[in-house]
């Protein structure tokens, strides 16, 4: 990489979490728990990834911190989130895009603010302001149908932004996109998030994803999940995909695999 | 330029077929009581013309009277399917079964309760055109994308909001499928009613007709009710298109 070294600044230290979760039990059975007894905190201004294998309920911890389902025990606290009738109002980004097809691509991304009682004109126009930023200009007035898969996520990631307040939650969102197409678009989220600094917590289980994106990535180990173990992703932004190739990703990555079980701890790299 | 296009087989058969029947009946030397002339029906539609018309907008106005209400009541019982799910499990099956009941049997019963003026006919109407608008629409609340409903209460929508931006245009499509078959059944219902009795009607015309062994008027009479169907799911149609037509078919 460049001769230039650059150590991670701390993100709008405010000391006020983005997210909080504290004690969280829930299970679709009784005796066996998904989740029991989690905390987790995410500091606010931060790019947090989970990282787990797929069936541990990730998709699942969304919707309980989107108050979509209530948990058995334990609590979610979002700041600034407003406690609607439904579920809180976060930033909700679900793995597919769900646009409305019979809504245009502006009309889609308005829908939160709409929701939250703006008049439609205003939310239309707020949303025509964004669109270029996004990579969306001169979409404005096209129907779902008639996007790319990439183009459609990126609509959905903006009716996100615009519906939360400061905490989005993005579930796997680039999962079902081509390597190439997901690649431009993580690029593209990076951008996107070093301008708006939302506090986003991103699931996902492509580990080489999470370390691009991320501050700190969180690993659940093992079912039911208790606790995730964070660890601090220290390298330098802006990041790109010269990222991936560098010493200390591959450390990184090392460590998480080794926390995943997939690999022997005689592969190197520190000690857990 | 390409509608036309895609229309013309169509047309072409339609056109084969007449030359067919024309020719079949002079060939054959086809009673005319039996099938007449297609020449001499529309010669027969030239004569009535005047008489036609009137019977034509009557009939029309049963079809479209009962339509109407079948519209109004089906959609509201889909709406009171989808919100109360007690409603699902009684309403929605009695509606079902209810089709199992030959509407033709129970049509006279329709002339008892109405009478022989208009009410009767608009009653069999909305028998033959309530089930389709009704099961449709609320098979289409039915059918909505839950994450598209869980993605809205998750930026707080509230349940009016919920059914008028997502229930409600979801269901959009599966409505007009209903209205679709509601419409060109209607003109079936309209001219049962008018059969069980009545005083004017194209299905009176028919009728009257076919008991003088006038084959040419009752064919006229059928090929006017038949493009009458015809036309009102073609009217059916377009709204949809104005309606859905951005959407991917």
């Amino acid at each position: 990489m460049s001769g230039r070294t650059i150590t991670p600044e701390p993100r709008q230290e405010t000391g006020l979490p983005g997210l909080s979760v504290q004690g969280l039990t829930y299970g679709f059975e009784s005796d066996k728990p998904l989740f029991e007894g989690l905390d987790l905190e995410v500091p606010k201004g931060q790019f947090v990834s989970i990282v787990a294998a797929s069936g541990m309920g990730k998709t699942t911890l969304f919707r309980l911190l989107a108050g979509l389902l209530q948990p058995e025990s334990g609590t979610v606290t979002v700041a600034g989130a407003a406690e609607g009738p439904g579920g809180r109002s976060i930033g909700y980004m679900p793995q597919r895009d769900c646009l409305m097809p019979w809504r245009t691509v502006q009309d889609n991304a308005a829908i939160g603010l709409e929701l939250a009682g703006m008049a439609r004109r205003e939310a239309r126009r707020k949303v025509l302001e964004l669109l270029p930023e996004l990579g969306l200009a001169g979409t404005a007035s096209k129907y779902p149908h008639e996007l790319s898969g990439g183009m459609r996520q990126r609509v959905s990631f903006l009716r996100s932004l615009l519906a939360g307040g400061e905490l989005l939650l993005l579930d796997e969102p680039f999962s079902a996109l081509d390597a190439m197409t997901r690649s431009s678009l993580q690029q593209w989220l990076l951008e996107v998030w070093e301008k708006h600094r939302k506090t986003i917590l991103f699931i996902t289980h492509d580990i080489d994803e999470a370390l691009l994106l991320s501050d700190q990535v969180l690993v659940a180990a093992s079912a039911p999940i208790r606790k995730l173990v964070p660890m601090m992703v220290d390298l330098p932004r802006p990041r790109t995909y010269e990222t991936t190739l560098a010493e200390n990703f591959v450390y990184l990555k090392r460590r998480i695999l080794r926390q995943l079980g997939r690999i022997g701890s005689s592969g190197g790299g520190g000690d857990e | 330029m390409k509608q036309v296009k895609d229309k013309l087989p169509i047309l072409l058969f339609i056109l084969l077929l007449a030359a067919l029947w024309e020719l079949s009946t002079i060939v054959f030397h086809i009673p005319a009581y039996i099938v007449p002339r297609l020449s001499d029906v529309f010669a027969a539609m030239g004569r009535h013309a005047g008489l036609l018309g009137k019977h034509f907008v009557l009939t029309l106005g049963e079809a479209l009277l009962g339509l109407a209400i079948s519209v109004l009541c089906g959609v509201m019982s889909a709406i009171w399917i989808e919100s109360s799910s007690l409603a699902r499990k009684t309403i929605y099956p009695l509606i079902v079964a209810s089709q199992t009941i030959p509407i033709i049997a129970l049509s006279p019963i329709m002339v008892m309760w109405f009478g022989y003026e208009i009410g009767s006919k608009v009653a069999v109407v909305i028998l033959f055109t309530f089930f389709p608008v009704a099961v449709n629409t609320a098979d289409g609340f039915r059918a909505a994308d839950k994450e598209i409903g869980e993605l809205l209460r998750s930026m707080g929508a509230g349940r009016a909001q919920l059914f008028l931006k997502w229930k409600l245009p979801s269901a959009l499509p599966s409505f007009f499928t209903g209205l679709k078959m509601a419409a060109a059944i209607s003109v079936g219902g309209a001219t049962l009613g008018e059969w069980l009795g009545g005083e004017s009607g194209l299905g009176v015309y028919t009728k009257r007709a076919a008991n003088m062994l006038r084959g040419d008027d009752v064919f006229a009479g059928v090929l006017l009710l038949s493009f009458m169907g015809i036309a009102l799911f073609i009217a059916a149609q377009i709204i949809e298109r104005l309606v859905l037509g951005h959407r991917r078919a």
